[in-house]
């Protein structure tokens, strides 16, 4: 056995690569529950690679076919149905996974510098996986799949002069057809592999920083010299065992999960799998009521949010992708001398908790069907959604001062809130009654001024940070 | 002293070794650029789902006031509508909830830029495709306070995203569709038989 290890390390670096990457991989000793979701989501990633390539040995990806051939594995395939519903479940949990991971590191400021690598490519990968997802909802050619597709594939069409040739591109045809669900299914198959990629990327730039922890304190900084090593830090722990096992308990008990709602609840009350798509695809008819899957609501309220405006309705797909684009600079936002919001002051965390406040409720607003006082609530969220990110440089100022683009923001963030106060009870003929513009208006200026204005008048500082992590 | 120890300046380059370095370099991005054009090219629509899409005759005959049939025309729902009376003499009233009731974006053939956005008066067409993001809206022909509007003198709405039209296919101000439905181009064979996708020899 030693003598084979010898033989495959002298013609490629195995063990050395184990040893770095594993065994003497030294990570904070203090990482809570919110480091389960890492390693969980890498655990969803390869199921689903497995029970991807395993129903597409069964599924035709034909216009004619398609429908029947998931029945088909459903009903006459052994073991089909829990192939597919680990699958469809998988998509699922992987978002439920990926959004704890992202919270991880907004409570933590694991974005931070030196780690805004780490972030922008997991950013990357959440995007990829949002294509992904998209991608292989096209695939059972159901109700749901043809109009979510129409619908997202339409936002192309709104750019301005590429727009129209764009689409055509990228469905192959002038409507969702059998041309589009057929790429569709070759994407389908490819992403995932540049996903996996795109993980080995951000494991690559972890390893070189290191981990971030919940005391947001850089372990190599500290002392050295633990039980297994004199130049590791003092406060680390070799990755195996401590962290495998941590992280086998994190997968059994996901797991659990996981395996209940495959046999019990599949469709998780139409929330994993939509009731329209049981019903074959009809270009003719939209289902009376259309929402995307739930990860992607909260974007989709964004979307409805914004109304139409010189002749294009270019603005709500702009305001959406902004949206998602806003993340990609949160490490350059975060002004605060501290990391952790353990030692971040109450404003950033009444932020914190209003931002998490603010996605849900819009990704319950983009499953609703939309009405006046809906449609005023999701830009009263859309609003908020972008003054979070807008206004992070002044909550997290912590007394220092704001750098030039920092005055911009907030400049932008007052210019946001009086242009969309004055659209409530100015310019929106058959909006919303008398209480509900008053009460949003009010609300959007005490949110104005809690983030923005406050902290600025009345600097809160961070506290001090512990030389050593603390438990 | 070797090759290896000479330290490559502006002076000492070997000129023609460089313009050989980038004229490679440049042929071979160029190739990659000629390369992507029938890769990305492939993609575009084929020929023959350029050719799919034949004019389609309607009769409507057995149309009645205020009933409408869909049918399939370039894979896309077109509708017919046959509106009552009293559905056409709330349309003058709607000028000032919409956006274009002129009918000045160019959204239909130019013998239906006219206040009922038709041929016959009574007669709708409509490519039943929302100019928002593409749902096919529903006809709510009612009148009075409906869930969606406390107002509704009978139209369309879409539900996917709350875009709503009046009984010309007219948009609504402040919903996300940007203009008014889609007149597609069609003509009269005779008095009860629609050809829609071709306006040769307009009546």
């Amino acid at each position: 056995m030693k003598a084979l290890m010898q033989w495959v390390d002298a013609r490629f670096p195995l063990g050395s690569v184990v040893r770095e990457h594993i065994t003497e991989y030294y990570a904070p000793k203090n990482f809570n529950f919110w480091y389960f979701f890492g390693s969980l989501a890498m655990l969803v990633l390869v199921l689903q690679i497995v029970t991807g390539i395993l129903l597409a040995m069964n599924y035709k990806p034909d216009a004619e076919l398609a429908f029947a051939s998931v029945e088909y594995i459903m009903r006459d395939v052994w073991g089909g149905w829990f192939v597919r519903y680990m699958h469809s479940t998988g998509a699922s949990m992987f978002f439920v996974v990926i959004y704890l991971h992202m919270f991880r590191a907004l409570l933590y400021g694991s974005y931070r510098s030196p780690r805004e690598l780490i972030w922008i490519i997991g950013m990357v990968i959440y995007m990829a996986m949002m294509v992904t997802a998209f991608l292989g909802y096209l695939l059972p050619w159901g109700q749901m799949s043809y109009w979510g597709a129409q619908v997202i594939v339409n936002l192309f069409e709104t750019l301005p002069i590429i727009g129209g040739p764009l689409s055509e591109w990228i469905r192959g045809d002038y409507v969702i057809s059998d041309i589009t669900l057929n790429r569709f299914y070759a994407l389908h198959y490819l992403v995932p592999f540049i996903l996996a990629g795109l993980v080995f990327l951000h494991m690559v730039a972890l390893h070189k920083t290191g981990s971030n922890n919940p005391d947001g304190i850089e372990i190599k900084k500290g002392p050295k010299g633990n039980r297994w090593s004199e130049n590791a830090p003092k406060d680390g722990v070799p990755f195996h065992p401590y962290y495998t096992v941590k992280d086998l308990l994190g997968a059994i008990v996901f797991m659990t999960i996981f395996l209940a709602i495959v046999f019990f609840m599949p469709e998780m009350f139409g929330f994993f799998i939509e009731q329209p798509n049981f019903e074959p695809a009809n270009p003719l008819k939209t289902p009376d009521h259309i929402a995307p899957v739930w990860y992607f609501t909260p974007y989709y309220a964004i979307l409805r949010a914004i109304p139409s405006f010189a002749g294009t309705q270019v603005w709500g797909v702009l305001a959406m992708f902004i949206s998602i684009a806003l993340f990609f600079v949160l490490p350059w936002l975060d002004r605060s001398p501290v990391r952790s919001v353990r030692y971040k002051g109450p404003t950033t965390r009444l932020a914190l908790g209003l931002f998490v406040i603010t996605f849900l409720v819009l990704g319950w607003l983009g499953i609703q069907a939309p009405t006046t006082s809906l449609t005023i609530m999701s830009q009263f969220f859309t609003l908020l959604y972008m003054l979070f990110f807008l206004l992070f440089p002044c909550f997290s100022s912590a007394g220092q001062p704001l750098p030039m683009f920092a005055k911009g923001l907030l400049a932008i963030s007052i210019v946001s809130v009086l242009a969309t106060i004055v659209y409530w009870w100015f310019l929106w003929s058959g909006g919303p009654g008398f209480t509900h513009k008053i009460s949003y208006t009010l609300l959007a200026i005490l949110v104005l001024f809690l983030l923005g204005i406050k902290p600025l008048i009345k600097p809160e500082l961070a506290k001090p940070v512990p030389e050593r992590l603390t438990k | 002293m070797t090759d290896e120890d000479v330290e490559i300046t502006e002076e000492n380059v070997n000129a023609k070794r460089r313009l050989l370095t980038i004229a490679t370099t440049g042929f071979g991005l160029a190739g990659a650029a000629g390369l992507a054009v029938p890769f990305a090219g492939s993609l575009l629509p084929s020929e023959r789902a350029k050719a799919a899409g034949a004019p389609v005759e309607v009769d409507i005959s057995k149309l009645e006031p205020g009933q409408q049939v869909t049918v399939e025309w370039r894979s896309k729902p077109v509708w017919i509508i046959q509106r009552t009376p009293e559905a056409l003499d709330l349309l003058p009233g709607m000028v000032d909830r919409l956006i274009d009731p002129d009918s000045s974006s160019n959204q239909q053939p130019d013998y239906a830029q006219n206040p009922t956005r038709s041929i016959r008066e009574d007669i709708l067409v409509l490519v039943g495709i929302c100019t928002h993001l593409g749902c096919s809206p529903q006809y709510h022909p009612e009148i009075g306070s409906v869930t969606f509007d406390d107002d509704w003198r009978g139209g369309f709405l879409c539900v996917c995203h709350g875009s709503k039209f009046d009984l010309a296919g007219r948009v609504y101000a402040g919903v996300p569709a940007p203009t008014n439905l889609e007149v597609p181009p069609h003509r009269y064979l005779d008095e009860n038989r629609i050809l829609i996708g071709s306006d040769q020899g307009t009546t």
